[in-house]
């Protein structure tokens, strides 16, 4: 099929993910309304909610997958039906699909308002898919604040507890003055070309006309906003405390797709408009991907709660990805997404164990709780393990193979320091990673009540072991998802043989 | 005339942006920003975009700063704030951005005409044969339902998130 983006059909066909998850969340958001007296009977409607909320995920990674069939004529410029869009949404719907699956316990047990959270996740999700894929930077913040409010929201959803409302309060007022220098980026960066699409932008910058003072302020207001919402260093204060006292369901949410979401426009827009600039911001990517690595690690080496540990180890991967965006070359952006799809696997299964052995409350994250767990609950205990080992990076898992793409991408546009300080971050990272699994296997338990706890639902225990096998496949077979990933890479259509260090006028 | 006029309304919404910063009452900087977005709505009238300017008295300074105030009214009533600005080196970093920001709008806007990226923006005479051929409406409608329309409809998936986050977290039986 052919979809002619100049016309109104064809953006509608264009959209046809987002569309249907949109319609799905609504639907979602209508059947969530009469609320079960009983525990039991809002667990049964929790359930249910979930079961509507995934086929509406299960339709748009269809209507994915048909984009990936279709020819494309002309450009709307307003949304890009590429190869680097497709597999982003693939990343997204991938991250909030495993969100659904491991939140049900929780959400019976916690008592949250189903409707609300699950309609609440699809609709972020359809946020930053558009955002991902758009080409237009009022488009980009009008999704990324789609994605940030139903992040917000999605963190003081528990309204018992104290600390969600606090770190929902705290992520607002660092989210909103983050968004506030991205707008603000954008109006100098329009001010500067007279245009707001990525590709007229980037035109304009190579053709020498626009203001270049005016440019770079503009370029570097939107590179702050980003780096607020990845969580670089020095823009990370919020992260911490946000995924420590968010119900740890939307923990995992944030950990995994907003941060995708965030992520990959950051590559999209610096990629397709700014890169020409690369040589002005090479060297902020640079310090802000050392910095991340180094801090990150360094701080969640002295966390005594494994879910606060967690929270700043994904500090620390975004440093990773960052290292990925400053080496800006093929490989590096291929391996951002190949990184991006494990780390989803990888770090949504350490947290739907994490909400299991807390017995699905916020009062049993710290480390001692974990102390033997892995002999009164084997399965879980493997399990955790092996993602443990992924998000450090062990040979043999997916985690390993995704760093081993990111070092190639360094590697090949010489960025032997970053390359170094990558390889050093992961060092570090076995320490903290492994102290888990020791204490799972190597303590006794330490508290009684540790022992007697419930047995994991079917639904959460199925999607765990099948991410922990796609994990140790992809360890072992990484081939297809590299070449999905340098395809939407090539996509992007920039890339000389080794990066774009040295294009630039 | 016109000059004189705009230099009035430019003067009349830079006072009332700085006074929103510099009161400490809430509900006088909030009057403040009321002043500003109506001189605001002024400059709009000189460009001769008024349904601009109707829109803008009728939402922003009428819908959205009434909201505010009673908002605050309702929250905060019979407090005195003491102004909480930081002094000193805080104070200095600040204008030392913003200061750093408008001297550079400053230096670029001067003999802007003769670069090339201005030819993307429509200048007086597009807009005067914008508004002959669409009307004030029309030229923001069109654009709005067909080029725009992604940005449109984002914007409804917005506010229905915004909707739905403010009486999940605010609904009084949980």
């Amino acid at each position: 099929m052919t979809l002619d983006l100049t016309a109104g059909g064809g953006i509608v066909w264009a959209l046809l993910p987002e569309i249907l998850l949109s319609i799905c969340a609504m639907a979602v958001l209508l059947a969530g309304v009469p609320g079960g007296k009983t525990r039991e009977a809002s667990g049964d409607r929790a359930d249910s909610l979930m079961r509507l909320a995934l086929s509406g995920i299960i339709g748009a990674a269809a209507a994915n997958a048909w984009l990936h069939g279709v020819n494309v004529v002309g450009d709307s410029g307003m949304i890009a039906v590429d190869p680097f869009r497709l597999y982003g949404n693939w990343i997204l719907l991938l991250g909030a699909a495993l969100t659904l699956l491991i939140s049900i316990p929780y959400i019976s047990e916690q008592r949250l308002q189903a409707g609300e959270f699950y309609s609440l996740v699809l609709l972020a999700t359809a946020g930053m898919m558009v955002m991902v894929g758009t080409r237009n930077l009022i488009v980009l913040f009008l999704a990324l604040e789609t994605m940030s409010i139903a992040a917000y929201v999605l963190t003081g959803c528990n309204r018992r507890d104290r600390r969600s409302a606090e770190a929902s309060l705290k992520y607002f007022i660092l989210g909103a003055f983050s968004s506030a220098f991205l707008l603000y980026g954008i109006a100098l960066v329009w001010g500067a070309t007279g245009s707001v699409t990525l590709p007229e932008v980037a035109e304009t910058i190579e053709t020498g006309a626009g203001f270049a003072g005016l440019l770079l302020a503009g370029m570097g207001l939107i590179g702050i906003g980003f780096a607020f919402k990845v969580a670089a260093v020095p823009f990370h204060m919020w992260a911490p405390d946000v995924y420590d006292g968010a119900p740890t369901p939307s923990t995992a949410f944030m950990a995994v797709a907003v941060k995708s979401a965030s992520v990959l426009a950051f590559v999209r827009v610096f990629l397709e408009a700014f890169w020409l600039l690369y040589d002005a911001w090479y060297p902020v990517a640079w310090w802000l991907a050392a910095l991340t690595i180094i801090v990150g690690n360094l701080i969640a080496l002295s966390q005594t709660s494994v879910k606060r540990m967690l929270a700043y180890s994904s500090v620390a991967h975004g440093g990773y990805l960052l290292v990925g965006l400053a080496a800006a070359n093929e490989i590096s952006t291929a391996a951002i997404l190949s990184y991006l799809l494990i780390y989803t696997l990888m770090n949504a299964g350490a947290f739907g164990i994490v909400m299991t052995v807390g017995g699905h409350a916020e009062n049993r994250v710290e480390l001692d709780d974990f102390a033997g767990a892995g002999w009164s609950r084997p399965l879980l205990g493997v399990m955790f393990t092996i993602f443990l080992l992924s998000l450090a990076g062990f040979p043999g898992t997916g985690g390993f193979m995704a760093k081993i793409f990111l070092l190639q991408g360094a590697v090949a546009s010489r960025l032997w320091t970053l390359a170094l300080l990558l390889a050093l971050g992961t060092v570090i990272s076995y320490y903290y990673y492994l102290r888990v699994a020791w204490y799972m296997w190597m303590k006794p338990p330490g508290r009684a009540e540790a022992t007697e706890q419930p047995a994991a639902a079917l639904a959460l225990r199925a999607t765990l072991i099948g991410a922990t096998a796609l994990v140790l496949v992809l360890g072992i077979f990484p081939g297809p998802l590299l070449d999905g990933a340098m395809a939407a890479a090539d996509a992007l259509g920039l890339f000389s043989a080794d990066g774009l260090l040295g294009l630039a006028p | 005339m016109t000059e004189i006029v705009f230099y009035a309304l430019a003067a009349m919404a830079l006072g009332g942006a700085i006074g929103v910063v510099l009161k400490s009452n809430p509900v006088a900087s909030l009057l403040s920003m009321v002043g500003t977005l109506a001189s605001m709505a002024g400059i709009f009238v000189l460009l001769e975009a008024h349904f601009l300017a109707a829109i803008q008295v009728m939402v922003y300074a009428g819908a959205i700063m009434v909201l505010f105030l009673f908002v605050i009214m309702l929250l905060n009533l019979g407090h005195d704030y003491e102004p909480d600005l930081r002094r000193g080196i805080g104070q200095f970093l600040a204008f030392g951005v913003v200061g750093t920001i408008a001297g550079l709008l400053a230096r670029q806007l001067r003999g802007a005409e003769d670069n090339p990226v201005y030819q993307f923006f429509p200048g007086p005479e597009g807009m005067d044969r914008l508004l002959a051929e669409e009307g004030i409406v029309g030229a923001i409608a069109r654009p709005l339902f067909t080029d725009y329309v992604i940005a449109f409809e984002l914007v409804g998936l917005l506010l229905l998130v915004a909707l739905v986050g403010a009486v999940a977290l605010a609904k009084r039986r949980v």
